[in-house]
């Protein structure tokens, strides 16, 4: 019960405090490459959820049965994004084959997912923080859910944006950057709490 | 010679990774909160970037088509894990601040995309020049960055006092919310620069605005520089789109070094610049290819 309970906090936790976006700056291409539509926003919040919670399982795995016993730690960049860039591919098939609507979903994002600091990251944080299986898995769950609600959030606010009479050096990019900003500060609000 | 300073200058200025194309957000985000860490940041990723587009290039005609992006995945990670065990033995707090974002250079767009547009289509020695301009543009862009908000928000620069001690450092500009809103503003000033580099070369249409904007930039702040630089430089990828207006010899040879182009001036302006602008449009394809294959 008191696990349960540890466990639950460290998932809010790392939802809110230590979000992947506004506190940790983990996958901020996607975040600013994708959020300007709330429904691919979600796409990409659903895939990245997918394969990072997957990933934890499969990194924690290789970490500990391989890797620590044959002594080859050092090689756990290496070994973690092969994993990552095969388990993607594994999933793409897999859903292609078998769940093809999750696949029309989540589809064009999948292939992208590779190279996002987010799931790399949070694989090496469950490594650095010493977790057991059950918490890598939860924990990477929780800041995968972190990251689709910070880019949810922001795929409202960038909607709004639109209609924004901003100066013309501020259009685009930076008024984009800035909104993060002002929402970061809202976040920085929760690192206050201790759990 | 002057190819491989004019292609240093460019990434650094005309195509600088992070203020102009947006890559390799999340270091330049996250490693800025001091001067320092942006210098041992920009460092690691640039002798990453120089290796890996060496090997890459070296091994151009191996690599099979379809596994291409992994087998550099895997070439960039070996060189990130050497980096990284080299940091940690000789520069044991540098590599304490930075923490996981050693790892994550991995995957960082910057150098997966000079992989893809640059080492694999190019011989060894233009790639690792390719490597090193767009590790020092990555890293002059770090080091802006930090400045800012290492002054404003510690009032220290390298960990040196440089404001008066009346000045109350707003520490904001050193929390997670601070590196949007500085790279924001920053942005904006580049975006701005560039609209005043295009003005001013709209009311100067003739050739002596080479020799002056240089000079110019020298002697002014470093901050304001990069930026004006980046803003001066930036006109000319504008320009390709409609070469046939009467300013566009004149803009185009802004981006070559002063005294090549105050050399090459009076003898034959038009070869120089239709060669300029044959260059410029590949360069662009480039950029455009760069932005679109790999937002990771």
């Amino acid at each position: 019960m008191e696990q349960l309970i540890d466990i639950l906090l460290l998932m809010l936790s790392s939802v809110l405090v230590q979000n992947f976006i506004f506190a940790k700056f983990y996958g901020i291409c996607p975040f600013l490459g994708v959020s300007d539509k709330p429904a691919t926003a979600a796409g990409m919040g659903m895939a990245v959820t997918f394969v990072i919670t997957l990933s934890s399982a499969a990194t924690w795995a290789v970490y500990y049965y391989i890797l620590e016993p044959f002594r080859l730690t050092f090689l756990k960049t290496i070994a973690f994004i092969l994993i990552i860039a095969a388990l993607v591919q594994l999933i793409e098939m897999f859903l292609k084959k078998f769940v093809p609507s999750l696949y029309q979903a989540l589809g064009i994002y999948l292939p992208l997912i590779t190279t996002n600091c987010a799931v790399l990251g949070s694989a090496l944080l469950n490594i650095q923080n010493g977790y057991n299986f059950v918490y890598s898995v939860a924990v990477g769950f929780a800041a995968a859910i972190g990251f689709t609600m910070a880019i949810l959030i922001f795929a409202g606010v960038r909607a709004r944006l639109q209609f924004a009479q901003a100066p013309k050096s501020f259009q685009g990019m930076p008024l984009v950057l800035i909104s993060a900003g002002l929402i970061a500060i809202a976040f920085s609000g929760f690192s206050g709490i201790n759990f | 010679m002057n190819k491989y300073v004019k292609q240093i200058k460019d990434s650094i200025v005309d195509q600088n990774p992070v203020l102009v194309q947006f890559l390799g957000m999340c270091p330049t985000l996250a490693t800025t909160t001091s001067v320092s860490n942006a210098i041992g940041m920009g460092l690691a990723a640039t002798a990453v970037l120089i290796c890996s587009n060496v090997f890459i290039s070296l091994l151009r005609k191996f690599i099979p088509k379809e596994i291409r992006i992994a087998s550099y995945i895997v070439i960039i990670s070996g060189f990130v894990t050497a980096v990284e065990l080299l940091m940690k033995a000789f520069f044991t707090p540098l590599y304490d601040a930075l923490g996981l974002y050693i790892p994550l250079i991995v995957v960082n767009c910057i150098i997966l995309a000079r992989a893809e547009a640059y080492a694999s289509k190019n011989p060894v020695l233009p790639s690792a020049v390719d490597g090193l301009a767009m590790g020092l543009g990555f890293t002059a862009a770090l080091i802006l960055i930090a400045s800012v908000r290492e002054i404003l928000g510690a009032g220290t620069w390298l960990g040196l006092r440089v404001t008066p001690a009346a000045f109350q450092p707003a520490l904001i500009f050193i929390l997670p919310a601070g590196a949007f809103l500085t790279l924001g503003l920053v942005s904006a000033a580049v975006n701005k620069g560039k609209d005043l580099a295009a003005a001013y070369a709209d009311a100067h249409p003739k050739p002596e605005g080479v020799a002056v904007l240089p000079d110019e930039i020298v002697t002014e702040a470093p901050a304001a520089a990069a930026i004006e630089s980046v803003a001066e430089a930036e006109t000319p990828s504008e320009e390709t789109h409609a070469p046939k207006t009467e300013s566009a010899p004149t803009q185009q040879t802004d981006t070559v070094p002063t005294e090549d182009a105050v050399s090459a001036e009076p003898i034959t302006p038009t070869a120089e610049s239709a060669e300029e602008s044959v260059k410029e449009e590949t360069t662009n394809k480039e950029s455009e290819e760069t932005t679109n294959g790999t937002a990771d």
